[in-house]
């Protein structure tokens, strides 16, 4: 049933009437999603299926499910696909790690705490391209500091293809760790006192406190921070790309932004794009169903 | 509220006005160009135009790594924003069979082009395809991969004896790939923090492929036949696995962590004092004789591309020719501004700015050669310079060389002749996939 607009809001007492609300933001918004997402987001559907290429005035003839056929089957692709994957995983658990681990240290009295709390927050605010070009030379081999602070001598931190993609994943956890931390800050001050009371009363160690009692209870809001840095990472493109040219650190967007706009195989890279939203569709189902698990709990 | 429409109508009637006056009175060209100095001494050489003619002339430029994406994205829009467009060689074959620049064949003809022109670069730069006389654009930016390096460590008494003892010749800018290895494992010394050469190694764009044609093509081999597009037997031929062997040998003498490098790095090697020589493109040689930008700029010398073993000597082209936008709407002004760039006056003008000319006569002159420590150089490698594919999917193939030579040059995986064969195969299927040598 369509609930009727309440013209009689306290809005419309402003001089400003729900129907205007609506005309004013709402419809623009909508348009503005159409135009710029929907309509790509359809038209792009069409163009996977077909040999177009947007370098030439050539007509873009139709070709069924050949790009996708030949994209799965492609095993560099397959490469692109395993190193995002790992890339997730290692930075992800990172980031909940250091993220949750950080936000117990300050989820307690300790002298300065805003101003630490904002200080951490930094990282996230910098611009991606700009964290790449300065872990750069923070990596480099020859003046960089990690290596002079770390005492590694001439350590190849992107230069060496089995350590690459821990490097940029490394970046990724820095910067992306105060997200986590911030989730996970909220949902640890919203766990009731009474229940550690209770449990100091009960006599519980601190592991049966935290496995029992703050977990569970943060569960909900850090699978939430796991879901947005997933798809974040799942799509990482600008600290790959600053940092490293190694073939393993080649994430999936490289290769979709090197086919679409270097090689301009225009319709094969909707397709591709196709494919990883597909992906990223499915690992989020999961987890949403499994943070409904965990909120039923 | 009469005098309130009536005001607002006037205003409105004298901007119209004064657009269409202004419209009327000044004829523009906008020309398109990567952001760098290059395309700053154009603007200026864009001034003595509009000094001469009354055509304003504006060089718009965008960062280098948006350029293609910027330019492709305008022609497929078939904008009108831009007149002429200083593009890359390799976008010969896209930007004319995608219709996107006006044939120049006539033009050139009709104005001698070929006979002003270093030929090799009206080869690279202005015909496709390769050998058939048609012609869209004219070479502008000359240029090519040429190398740097540090002249008090070539002339240090000490270093001279101790390399005479060791490979039995005189320590001399190499004028082979053989000579040249020597000096680059001579001067490695990464206790000392110094390295015997800085290459191109970056395989996001043609960074790796230039470093790796240099060479190629010294060795005498070819990236394939570019009339019938057949590759096996050619790309992989014996001289090519040889210049592959040798680029990897010079790569273990470059600094650590040179796994990422193209230009920007290649100058920092020899402005940070890192390497004995470096390999750049002739373009960015200037910041290297500057001493603001580089502390060694007095002890910094320059030398072309040296031979492979068997006497050859050749080059990997860079630069780009300048072309006329199909969809411009001042097409009869850009072929005007392109009559009065090519003539030898404005040439010797555009060299004198800092742009690197193709012109012959300029290229020729001794004023030319020694305005510069490495003007020289620049001369005897025009000459005698190759380029990569110019065909459509031309991007294809340079990703398909990034995928298999890097691996082996830069982490040593495999061997020479395995990734050769494999480049072979990825290039014979694309060209089989776009119908090309059938």
């Amino acid at each position: 049933m369509i609930t009727p607009l309440n013209t009689s809001s306290r809005a419309a007492s402003r001089g400003l009437s729900d129907i205007s609300i609506r005309n004013l933001f709402i419809i623009p918004t909508i348009v503005f999603l159409i135009v710029f997402n929907i309509f790509p987001l359809i038209y792009s559907l069409g163009y996977s299926f077909t040999d177009f290429r947007a370098s030439t005035n050539a007509p873009a003839n139709f070709v069924g499910l050949k790009n996708y056929r030949e994209l799965l089957s492609d095993p560099y692709i397959w490469n692109n696909f395993a190193v995002t994957a790992k890339y997730v995983i290692v930075s992800v658990l990172g980031q909940v790690v250091v993220g949750f681990g950080t936000a117990m240290l300050l989820n307690r009295t300790i002298p300065l705490k805003g101003l630490i709390t904002t200080l951490l927050l930094l990282p996230m605010m910098l611009s991606m391209a700009v964290v790449g070009l300065f872990w750069k030379l923070l990596y480099d081999p020859s003046w960089g500091v990690i290596n002079y602070v770390l005492d590694l001598g001439k350590f190849q931190w992107l230069g060496d293809p089995k350590m690459a993609l821990y490097a940029v994943a490394f970046t990724d956890i820095w910067m992306w760790s105060p997200f986590v931390m911030l989730l996970s800050l909220a949902g640890l001050s919203a766990v009731p006192k009474h229940l550690y009371e209770a449990a100091a009363i009960d006599r519980a160690g601190p592991f049966y406190t935290f496995f029992r009692i703050t977990l569970p209870l943060v569960a909900p809001i850090l699978m939430i921070a796991v879901i947005f840095r997933t798809m974040e990472a799942f799509k990482t493109f600008d600290l790959a790309y600053v940092l490293s040219t190694q073939p393993s650190t080649e994430v999936i967007s490289i290769r979709l932004y090197k086919m679409a706009f270097q090689e301009w195989q225009t319709g094969r890279s909707c397709a591709l794009a196709y494919i990883v939203l597909i992906m990223v569709l499915a690992i989020t189902n999961i987890y949403v169903k499994y943070l409904n698990k965990v909120k039923e709990r | 509220m009469r005098k309130l429409v009536t005001s607002v109508l006037a205003g409105i009637g004298l901007t119209l006005a004064c657009g269409t006056s202004v419209y009327a009175q000044e004829k523009s060209l906008t020309i398109f160009w990567a952001e760098w100095d290059p395309a700053n001494y154009l603007q200026e050489l864009g001034n003595e135009y509009e000094k001469q003619t009354g055509v304003k002339i504006t060089v718009e430029t965008t960062p280098w790594a948006d350029f293609q994406t910027k330019a492709f994205t305008e022609f497929n829009a078939k904008g009108s924003a831009y007149d002429l467009v200083v593009g890359d060689s390799q976008w010969l074959g896209a930007a004319s069979e995608g219709g996107h620049y006006v044939d120049l064949t006539d033009f050139v003809k009709e104005n001698q082009v070929l006979d002003k022109m270093a030929p090799a670069t009206v080869k690279f730069y202005s015909e496709y395809p390769g050998n058939s006389g048609k012609y869209w654009s004219i070479p502008a930016e000359g240029d090519a991969v040429g190398w740097a390096y540090r002249k008090d460590w070539f002339e240090d008494p000490k270093e001279m004896e101790a390399f005479k003892a060791k490979y039995g010749y005189d320590l001399a800018v190499p004028k082979t790939f053989k000579e040249m290895t020597d000096i680059a494992e001579f001067f490695n010394r990464p206790d000392q923090n110094r390295y015997g050469i800085a290459i191109y190694t970056q395989n996001q764009y043609d960074g790796l492929a230039m470093g790796f044609e240099n060479a190629l093509f010294s060795y005498g081999g070819e990236l394939g036949d570019f009339g019938t597009y057949k590759v096996d037997g050619i790309i992989n031929s014996d001289k090519a696995v040889a210049a592959a062997e040798n680029y990897r040998k010079l790569f273990g003498f470059t600094p650590p962590g040179w796994t990422n490098a193209f230009f920007v790095e290649n100058n920092q090697a020899i402005t940070e004092g890192l390497a004995a020589m470096s390999m750049n493109y002739f373009a960015f040689f200037p910041s290297l004789i500057n001493e603001a930008s580089n502390p060694h700029a007095k002890n910094t010398g320059f030398f072309a591309n040296p031979a492979g073993p068997g006497g050859e000597q050749f080059a990997a082209l860079g630069g780009q020719g300048i072309s006329v936008v199909s969809y411009s709407n001042n097409k009869e002004e850009a072929m005007k501004f392109l009559k009065w760039f090519i003539q030898d006056d404005t040439q010797k003008k555009w060299a004198a700015l800092g742009g690197y000319t193709c012109n012959k006569a300029v290229l020729e002159s001794a004023e030319f050669q020694n305005a510069t420590p490495y003007n020289k150089a620049f001369y005897d490698t025009m000459f005698k310079v190759k380029d990569f594919w110019a065909v459509p999917e031309y991007a294809e193939l340079l990703q398909q060389l990034n995928q298999r030579v890097y691996p082996y040059i830069v982490n040593g995986d495999g061997t020479a002749k395995e990734m050769l064969d494999a480049l072979a195969k990825d290039w014979d299927a694309t060209f089989k996939k776009y119908g090309r040598g059938q």
